[in-house]
């Protein structure tokens, strides 16, 4: 025993003048490294501010750089963002998108985990088998033949294409609200069966209500997925009316002339609602996430 | 349970036939009501656009008016293999993408993580922070880099220039440099991956670090012999992860090279044509070979299946789980 308590008492030894001094530097050396790595992340969120607050008389990226807003706070860039280059309306079209997805998806997600969690049928643990691959397989791949189906029902250039698909349930989903479900006690359908309760309305007035926390996720989640989709709104939608933030965005990237300061604001406009999702649903979507690793 | 609707006459049957009765059977169908909208979907959105895929992968299909269709069997297949030297290519860059960022990625992420594990006031603002550009969209990174990599106005060629480097690169303009540039932009947002590292780290039983001080083991072999092993899952699922991004790599790319008069989709000589932008290039860009690019996407299913393949192989090999023990 003391042999092997010997290094560990050496070393003691040497910091005994300065008994926290390794403690303080160590401290010091952490602190230092995220503060480096937050300022890799933050620098350019300031940059983009302070392009995006920049009149279109002052030139919008200067040598050498600006990292926050000192000189102008000209607001307007953000208005013209808004109204000139219609920013209101794309915003309004994926607000419009993540409605239907996040309700969709909601719904459904939870309506398919509900048997999955608590009903006893035959063929169930194939089915789920079935779920879980479906999860594993990138839809990417299936672009081309969904377009073309969307393509001859006469749905290119609409929403429906981005939208319906959600209401038949996403494996994701599925298993993660089926997992939650799981964890409510059984006697509650038992007792509610008792009482006369139908299946329909164990699932919609004594299960749903108790599954709040894990539909906040997923609705967190879809919100994300919708919001940022940037591929699907690319190939459906011709009708520049009808674009998303995520594809007029990239539209007005390209065209030539374009203002970036006007640019830098319709990103922030972009990734602020985003943010604000973010920073009040952290913990839950951290924890999903962490989850879905820890699943893998 | 007991069932007094049950006739004298049943008796005579199996046992195990009364045990489905009347409940069980109303169950079983409520189930399956519920089930419809993911058979509906099943049906809809997954097996007849995979048929049909099948189908026109097999065919001359394009997206052009007046074109018609003809059955062509395994041509587009041929030709891709024998003759379509931008598909190697995009294989190429996809594979070169996966070598240089995967190990890159999973170890920054890694670092970043074992420095947020640090008992400390504030980690959670850290947290906070670094995890902010995983988030957000691919495309508004995209947005934003497509400045910060401006060779002439951009702030990272500034700091360059400040530590000294003379002819810093012209990033998405160079060939060379058009795919480093891609991998600083990817860098941003590697706090994704340390999120989950974190979740890894925090699942590890402390006991096994106290034991390890007991017998007096350093950092670095607490390290090699308890947080990689115990981190082993996390490192497979990040790096699955990272080979299916790899293979699906688009939305950005798209922001950063379409009108940029550096060579289009693609980037300069195109040093930045990854797989799906091929494909979407293919069927989307113009000309409307739906035909083949259903081909290449067939491709994809097949190279990612063999992959995933792969890398569960190595998993058996290297993963530690705990059950194991």
């Amino acid at each position: 025993m003391s042999q092997i308590a010997q290094p560990a008492e050496e070393r003691k030894g040497i910091s005994q003048r300065f008994p926290r001094l390794p403690r303080i530097l160590h401290a010091v050396f952490v602190y230092g490294v995220l503060i480096l790595a937050s300022l890799f992340i933050l620098l350019p969120v300031g940059w983009m501010l302070t392009a995006a607050l920049k009149p279109d008389t002052a030139p919008v990226f200067t040598f050498p750089p600006e990292w926050l807003p000192t000189q102008y706070w000209h607001w307007q860039t953000f208005r013209d963002a808004f109204f000139q280059q219609e920013f209101i309306r794309y915003t309004a079209n994926s607000a419009f998108l993540v409605v239907m997805t996040v309700t969709g998806v909601v719904l459904s997600s939870s309506l398919i985990a509900f048997p999955f969690a608590r009903l006893q049928f035959r063929g169930k643990n194939v089915l789920f088998t079935l779920v879980l691959a479906t999860m594993l397989l990138p839809v990417d791949v299936l672009l081309i033949p969904q377009f073309l189906l969307f393509y001859e029902i006469g749905w290119y250039g609409t929403y429906y294409p981005l939208w319906v698909p959600s209401f038949t349930g996403e494996a994701f989903f599925i298993f993660l609200i089926r997992q939650y479900m799981r964890s409510i006690p059984i006697e509650l359908d038992e007792a509610a069966r008792v009482d006369g309760a139908g299946y329909w309305t164990i699932y919609w007035r004594i299960i749903m209500p108790l599954c709040v926390p894990v539909l906040t996720v997923t609705a967190v989640f879809q919100f994300l997925a919708t919001w940022n989709d940037f591929l699907g709104p690319l190939i459906y939608l011709d009708d520049p009316e009808k674009f998303t933030v995520a594809l007029a965005l990239a539209a007005m990237v390209q065209r030539v002339g374009t203002e970036w300061n006007e640019v830098m604001a319709a990103n922030l406009i972009f990734i602020i609602p985003v943010l604000v999702i973010y920073f009040f649903a952290q913990d839950k979507l951290i924890g999903g996430i962490a989850n879905v690793g820890l699943k893998g | 349970m007991s069932m007094p609707s049950q006739q004298l006459g049943d008796q005579a049957k199996p046992p195990v036939r009364p045990r489905r009765s009347v409940a069980a059977m109303k169950e079983e169908r409520a189930a399956f009501l519920f089930l419809t909208p993911w058979f509906a979907g099943l049906l809809l959105f997954l097996v007849i656009p995979l048929g049909y895929a099948v189908y026109i992968s097999m065919t001359d299909r394009r997206l052009i008016s007046g074109a018609r269709t003809h059955f062509i069997g395994l041509d587009n297949y041929v030709y891709m293999f024998t003759k379509d030297g931008l598909f190697y290519h995009s294989l190429y860059i996809t594979a070169k993408w996966l070598v240089l960022t995967t190990p890159l990625f999973l170890a920054a992420g890694l670092v970043i993580s074992l420095f947020l594990n640090q008992k400390y006031f504030g980690m959670n603002v850290f947290r906070t922070i670094l995890y902010i550009p995983a988030v957000v969209s691919g495309v508004a990174v995209a947005v934003l880099w497509l400045q910060l990599l401006n060779p002439e106005q951009g702030a990272v060629n500034y700091l360059l220039i400040k530590l000294g480097v003379d002819n810093p690169p012209f990033w998405l303009a160079d060939p060379t440099w058009a795919m480093p540039a891609v991998i600083l932009m990817q860098l941003w947002t590697v706090g994704g991956y340390a999120i989950i590292y974190l979740a890894g780290l925090q699942n590890i039983p402390p006991h096994l670090y106290e034991a390890a001080s007991i017998d007096g083991a350093r950092a670095w072999e607490k390290f090699r012999y308890i947080t990689l092993p115990m981190l082993s899952p996390t490192i497979f699922f990040l790096a699955l992860n990272a080979v299916i991004d790899a293979l699906l790599f688009f939305g950005p790319l798209f922001v950063l090279t379409v009108g940029r008069g550096v060579g289009g989709l693609g980037g300069p000589e195109n040093s930045l044509l990854f797989y799906m932008v091929y494909l979407y290039d293919v069927a989307f860009g113009g000309q409307g070979f739906m035909g083949y690019g259903t081909a290449l996407a067939m491709i994809l299913v097949i190279i990612g299946v063999v992959l995933v393949f792969i890398l569960m192989k190595l998993e058996r090999r290297f993963v530690f789980y705990e059950s194991e023990q």
